[in-house]
């Protein structure tokens, strides 16, 4: 036998794995090179649009006490009625309900609410009324409400005992004190959890000789932690990330702007609201007169909340946002449009 | 007919228990009580200048849509040439970001449901994309890795040729040491790589088909030649031993050459003139495990084998080079890595065989013994070079 012979099948079976790693490097490489994706970069990171009609954050800025139902629904939610001693009586209806939000373009977050939406409804009162708040727990889990301000102990849904089982509920009643810039949220444990499934709403008391007449805006800094590791995927003024950017609240130039915020993000110890090309007074919980400084950043902390008052003195527009420039790239910055 | 039937009986009955399944079984329960189980792969990762493609797959049993894209922990503008993968799918995204060169960069996408999937690279570097330049380049890695080496080690020949029987086998059994070496060095990588690609993908299946297609295929071709009425020689047989051996230690290379390929091309080593000298001093060993047959071999076309032996052993490393830097693919690379350990593996065998045949009554002698921990520890020791 030749010496060549014995080689002829080997060398058949290397053709054959030449042939195919050849293929196999066409084939991946055909792949990688095909068409053009060339995209428009704007100002806000995400991509696409909201398909939810769930929450809208440009209503929300100007909503209390449901004043953005119909008249005939909103008494289903709200009533309100003068008292012997002048003050008012305001009964709320919550419910508290898990419900699906989107929470980014596309991005959707199982979350726990107060009527269907995060934040819950501002609940907007003046000092020395009598607020009653009817809690319906329709949800899954045991939830409360537990309000910042002046209460008697068996009001603060806080304890154990307080907590509201599913299908049951309960009446919260109390004189509103002070006056200033407050919330309400849930305090069932784990405690995180339901302030970060999005249980927290505005309670904001009016001074009995009310505030300067002033275009009012309520934002609520919030943030998701959407995969659920301990990490937020999605933060914002209002819920929805960047949805100012694309929608931009509306001011005009010279008028006084007053915007009530305040912090729930839920695993970062400090957030912050910075407005560009413009300062404002701030006013530290709303519960004094006089302003606490005049600046155009504020930190807050959890749960810590602010009343600011600016006119804006251009128009055009401009932006606001964390100056944790990692919440504000993760959806926390919108726009003034400051309009003459 | 009857044999069809009985045949197709079972898998006609199979389908109509599926069917009846699907339909009324209790899947909605399952599907309900637990929320989509989603996973998305990264496949690779492209990056040119100011824009990152990455290569995806649903590796999940559940749709997954992917909403938005995260780079370094912002959101980014993407495009995606497909949005909503069914099981299985693959797509593109394409990013435009300014990456810069040198640094760390983490790539997230969150679907739908919120749930997030990272790819993380460690130094960001141009992805290489194949002209003139890279394609020389790559060949010469190939060439000095692979070719070189070979051939050097091929250059043993005269020396072996004049030891005797017994020093024969001792360089017979070093190479059995050098081949279990690399045996359970690309086994080893091979395990590391399937455990990096889609599961869905099932790296170990395509470990063992991998192993077992040339195994059996070398393995049916060598029983046929037996079969064959033309009687055998020694010398031809230790000639297709050097072959199969050539054979083994090429597709080994052809692995080598993906990952050196590869791990270039996307930044994770920097091919320095050590790492060069270690693969060289490392593959210089195999020109030994291949003559080491054929020492006794008398043919007047001894350098004519031996041009085609070390093309064989060596060649494919500059192949590999090339798939591992232009178009490195999880699947392919694997599937060459386990031919490549089948293929070792069956040259031991062989080897091991062909010594069996000899005039000692045992394999274990002491010198064949000391040929074996021989080969395993220059392996070890050249290896201290490339690791």
């Amino acid at each position: 036998m030749k010496p060549g012979k014995s080689v002829k099948n080997p060398a058949l079976l290397l053709a054959a794995l030449i042939t195919l790693s050849l293929y196999a490097f066409f084939s991946a490489l055909t792949e990688a090179h095909s068409g053009d994706h060339s995209m428009k970069q704007d100002h806000a990171g995400v991509v696409g649009e909201y398909t939810f009609d769930d929450f809208d954050p440009v209503s929300y800025l100007k909503n209390w006490n449901f004043n953005d139902l119909p008249e005939e629904k909103r008494k289903k939610f709200y009533k309100e009625e003068i008292l012997a001693d002048g003050t008012t009586l305001r009964e709320y209806w919550i419910y508290a309900v898990d419900k699906k939000i989107e929470v980014a373009p596309g991005v959707f977050f199982d979350a726990w609410t107060y009527n269907g939406r995060v934040p819950g409804p501002t609940i907007r009162v003046t000092e020395n009324d009598t607020v009653r708040v009817h809690f319906i727990n329709h949800g899954s889990q045991a939830h409360t409400m537990h309000f910042h301000g002046y209460h008697e102990a068996s009001m603060d849904g806080s304890m154990p005992e307080q907590f509201v089982e599913p299908g049951e509920s309960f009446i919260y009643e109390f004189r509103a004190e002070p006056a200033g810039l407050h919330l309400y949220h849930c305090h069932s444990t784990p405690l995180k959890d339901h302030i970060s499934r999005g249980l927290y709403g505005m309670f904001i008391i009016d001074p009995k000789e009310g505030r300067q007449q002033a275009s009012e805006l309520i934002m609520m800094m919030n943030a998701f932690d959407t995969n659920f590791d301990g990490d937020n995927e999605v933060y914002a003024a209002n819920t929805k990330a960047f949805y100012y950017m694309d929608n931009p609240v509306k001011v005009k130039a010279g008028e006084l702007v007053r915007i009530y915020t305040g912090n729930m993000v839920e695993s970062d110890p400090v957030n912050s609201i910075h407005i560009h090309g413009n300062f404002f007074n701030e006013y530290r919980t709303g519960t004094l007169n006089t302003p606490n400084a005049f600046t155009d950043i504020i930190e807050l902390g959890q749960g810590e909340r602010s009343i600011l008052e600016l006119k804006f003195r251009y128009p055009g527009k401009y932006m606001f946002h964390a100056h944790q420039t990692e919440f504000s790239e993760l959806g926390w910055a919108g726009l003034f449009e400051v309009e003459q | 007919m009857n044999k069809l039937v009985a045949g197709a009986l079972p898998v006609v009955l199979l389908a109509v228990l599926i069917a009846s399944f699907l339909q009324f079984g209790p899947l909605g329960l399952l599907k309900t009580a637990f929320p989509p189980v989603e996973a998305v792969a990264f496949e690779k990762v492209v990056l040119e200048d100011g824009r990152i493609i990455a290569y995806v797959m649903n590796d999940g049993p559940d749709e997954v849509t992917i909403s938005q894209v995260m780079v370094n922990d912002a959101y980014n503008k993407f495009q995606a040439t497909k949005s909503t993968l069914k099981r299985l799918e693959k797509t593109i995204v394409y990013i435009d970001y300014p990456w810069a060169e040198t640094l760390p960069l983490s790539i997230k996408l969150v679907s739908s449901s919120g749930l997030t999937f990272e790819k993380e690279i460690a130094v960001a570097t141009p992805t290489p994309v194949p002209d003139f330049r890279y394609i020389t380049s790559f060949a010469m890695i190939g060439l000095y890795v692979g070719v070189i080496p070979v051939f050097l080690g091929l250059l043993w020949l005269p020396f072996l040729r004049n030891l005797s029987r017994k020093w024969y086998d001792f360089f017979l059994s070093l190479t059995v040491g050098l081949l279990v070496f690399l045996l359970i060095d690309a086994f080893e990588g091979s395990l590391e790589l399937s455990s990096e690609m889609p599961q869905a993908l099932q790296g170990v299946g395509i470990i063992t088909i991998g192993f077992f297609l040339p195994y059996l295929a070398l393995l049916a071709i060598s029983r046929r030649d037996s079969a064959s009425a033309v009687k055998k020689t020694v010398a031809g047989h230790t000639l297709k031993l050097s072959y199969m051996i050539a054979l083994g230690i090429g597709l080994h290379n052809m692995g080598e050459g993906l990952a050196i390929g590869s791990a270039f091309s996307i930044g994770e080593i920097t091919l320095g003139s050590l790492l060069i000298a270690g693969f060289m001093l490392h593959n210089l060993t195999e020109g030994i495990a291949i003559v080491a047959p054929i020492t006794k071999h008398k043919s007047e076309n001894v350098l004519r084998h031996l041009l085609v032996l070390g093309l064989i052993a060596g060649g494919p490393t500059i192949i590999g080079a090339w798939i591992g830097g232009f178009a490195f693919s999880q699947f392919w690379s694997l599937l060459f890595l386990s031919i490549g350990v089948g293929a070792i593996f069956y040259v031991i065998v062989e080897v091991l065989k062909y010594m069996g045949n000899g005039p000692q009554t045992t394999l274990f002698t002491p010198t064949n013994v000391a040929g074996f921990l021989a080969g395993l520890l220059i392996m070890y020791a050249t290896g201290l070079l490339v690791s």
